[in-house]
C-alpha cells in the first residue's frame, strides 16, 4: 500500500543531509511551510543552500532557519523587504551569499529541473547585470540568455489539502512556488491542513499529482500571519 | 518662467487609466501603479494580474476581512472578483513572458530615450539589491509603461539618453507617463503625446534635455 502521510515532520525530515538544497515555498508570508522549517532546524542540517522568494521576514520561519547560521547561500529574488533584518545583518556581514535571480526565472529554473530539461535560453535579464556571463543567443531577432535548472534535494512546501498518494490542492495564493518546487526536488515534503480519503479530492482540481510528493504531513490549521510590507502607522 | 501645473498623483494615475482599454490584461506594479486601479473609467472591463499567481484580482478587503493567504505583489492583502482564477509562479510569469499580458506599469529610477530601463537596484554599494518581477515585467508585456515624476527632486531628468543606474531591461519601454507629460519611446528617441496646461514643448525639451519628436 501507498502511504506518504508522515506521522510528524520529524519523520519526514529523516534523511536530510547537509549540504543540501532545500526549495522553501512561499511567497511573502503566503504559502510558507513553517512547521517544516521549524522541523529543520530541530533537525539540525547545515551547510544549506536556500532557494525562496525573499529571504525571511521577522524573527520566525525562514529568518529562524537563517539565524541559526546552517545557510550558507540564498537564492532568491527579493531578499529586502520592510522585515528582513535578519537576512540584511547576514548579508552585510558577509556571513551568507546571495544568488539574485529574477522572480520568473527563479520559477522557470525551478519547473525546468522538475520537467527535465538541461538548460534554457530565457530573454529575461538580458543586458542586465544578473545575467552574469552566461552565453546570450539571438533567436528570431531577440536576444536571450542562457539559464540553468535548480534542483532541490528536498523541497518544503505548504498546502491547504492531499491524500495519501501525496495528491495536493492549495489555497488561493499560497499556491505560488509549490507546485514547480514539488516537481524540482529528490524528495518533497508537503503540510497539510486537512489530509482527503483517498479519491474523496476531485481528480479535475487536484493541482499537484502525487507522483512529485513524497511525504504529507498534516499540521493544525492556523492563518497566515501578514509580513512583508510596512503596516500602516 | 513657465507656468505650469504638475499632475498630482491621482491625476497622474487617471490619465494612465484613461488609456487602459476595455478588456485589458494588466499588470500594476508596486507603489504608485498600483493607483491606476482606483481611476480606471467606468464601463471598462480590466483583468488584473498579480504576478504571486492571480487574475481577476480585486481591491483590498474591508477591515477585520484580511486573508493573507490572498496578498497581491507587495504582499498587502486584496480580494479576487468573480471570474478570478489562481496559478502558480511558473504560469504567472509565462503570462508575462509568452506575451499574454497587454500592459504593464512599473515605476523607474530612469528611462532612457529609446526605452532602456533602471527600476531596480540604486547601484549604491551598501544598498540590498532585490529585483523581484521587475525585469520579467518589463520585457514581458506587450506594452510597459512607466509612470513617474519626470524631474528627480533634486531637478535632473529621469529621462536621459542612457541610464546611468543599473537596468531592468533594454528597449522596453513605450510610453513614459510623468507629472508634466506623457511621451513615448521610440527606437529614434522621445516622442511627444501630451503636456500639462502651461508647459511648452520647448520647455519640456530644455528639463530633458533631449530633443522631443512632435505629437
Amino acid at each position: 500500500m501507498i502511504d506518504k502521510i508522515a506521522a510528524s515532520v520529524a519523520d519526514a525530515m529523516a534523511g536530510v543531509r547537509d549540504g543540501a538544497t532545500v526549495l522553501i515555498g512561499g511567497f511573502g508570508t503566503a504559502g510558507i511551510p513553517n512547521e517544516l522549517i521549524d522541523g529543520l532546524i530541530a533537525h539540525g542540517a547545515k551547510d544549506l543552500t536556500v532557494v525562496n522568494n525573499n529571504a525571511g521576514n521577522g524573527d520566525t520561519g525562514l529568518a529562524a532557519l537563517l539565524k541559526t547560521g546552517r545557510v550558507r547561500k540564498i537564492i532568491c529574488s527579493f531578499p529586502r523587504q520592510a522585515d528582513s533584518y535578519v537576512f540584511d545583518e547576514l548579508y552585510r556581514s558577509g556571513k551568507l551569499e546571495l544568488e539574485l535571480v529574477p522572480q520568473g526565472n527563479l520559477a522557470e529554473r525551478i519547473r525546468a529541473a522538475g520537467a527535465g530539461v538541461g538548460a534554457f535560453f530565457c530573454p529575461t535579464g538580458f543586458g542586465t547585470q544578473l545575467s552574469g556571463d552566461r552565453e546570450v543567443r539571438e533567436i528570431n531577432g531577440k536576444k536571450y540568455v542562457l539559464e540553468f535548472p535548480i534542483h532541490g534535494d528536498v523541497a518544503l512546501i505548504k498546502a491547504e489539502c492531499g491524500d495519501r498518494w501525496g495528491n495536493l490542492i492549495y489555497r488561493k495564493a499560497a499556491r505560488n512556488f509549490g507546485p514547480v518546487m514539488a516537481m524540482a526536488s529528490k524528495k518533497t515534503i508537503a503540510t497539510v491542513h486537512e489530509i482527503a480519503e483517498l479519491g474523496t479530492l476531485d481528480p479535475e482540481s487536484i493541482v499537484t499529482p502525487g507522483i512529485f510528493v513524497h511525504h504529507v504531513v498534516k499540521i493544525d490549521r492556523v492563518a497566515t500571519q501578514a509580513g512583508g510590507f510596512k503596516k500602516a502607522a | 518662467m513657465s507656468n505650469y501645473t504638475r499632475r498630482t498623483k491621482d491625476e497622474l494615475a487617471k490619465r494612465v487609466a484613461q488609456d487602459i482599454f476595455d478588456g485589458a490584461v494588466v499588470n500594476l506594479g508596486i507603489g504608485q501603479p498600483t493607483l491606476v486601479a482606483n481611476h480606471l473609467p467606468a464601463g471598462r472591463e480590466v483583468i488584473l494580474h498579480s504576478e504571486n499567481g492571480i487574475l481577476g484580482m480585486g481591491p483590498a478587503p474591508a477591515a477585520g476581512e484580511e486573508d493573507y493567504d490572498l496578498i497581491n505583489a507587495g504582499k498587502q492583502p486584496v480580494t479576487l472578483l468573480p471570474g478570478g482564477a489562481y496559478f502558480h509562479h511558473a504560469d504567472s510569469f509565462a503570462m508575462m513572458r509568452g506575451g499574454h499580458l497587454d500592459i504593464c506599469v512599473l515605476g523607474a529610477f530612469q528611462v532612457s530615450a529609446t526605452g532602456d530601463l533602471a527600476n531596480w537596484h540604486t547601484g549604491e554599494k551598501d544598498a540590498i539589491p532585490a529585483v523581484g518581477g521587475a525585469m520579467d515585467l518589463a520585457i514581458g508585456a506587450k506594452q510597459t509603461w512607466v509612470m513617474m515624476d519626470l524631474l528627480t527632486k533634486k531637478g535632473e531628468s529621469k529621462l536621459v539618453e542612457k541610464c546611468t543606474y543599473p537596468l531592468t531591461g533594454i528597449g522596453c519601454v513605450k510610453r513614459v507617463y510623468s507629472d508634466i507629460a506623457t511621451l513615448e519611446c521610440t527606437p529614434q528617441g522621445l516622442k511627444l503625446i501630451d503636456l500639462v496646461e502651461g508647459l511648452t514643448h520647448a520647455e519640456l525639451e530644455k528639463l530633458v534635455g533631449l530633443p522631443i519628436a512632435a505629437a
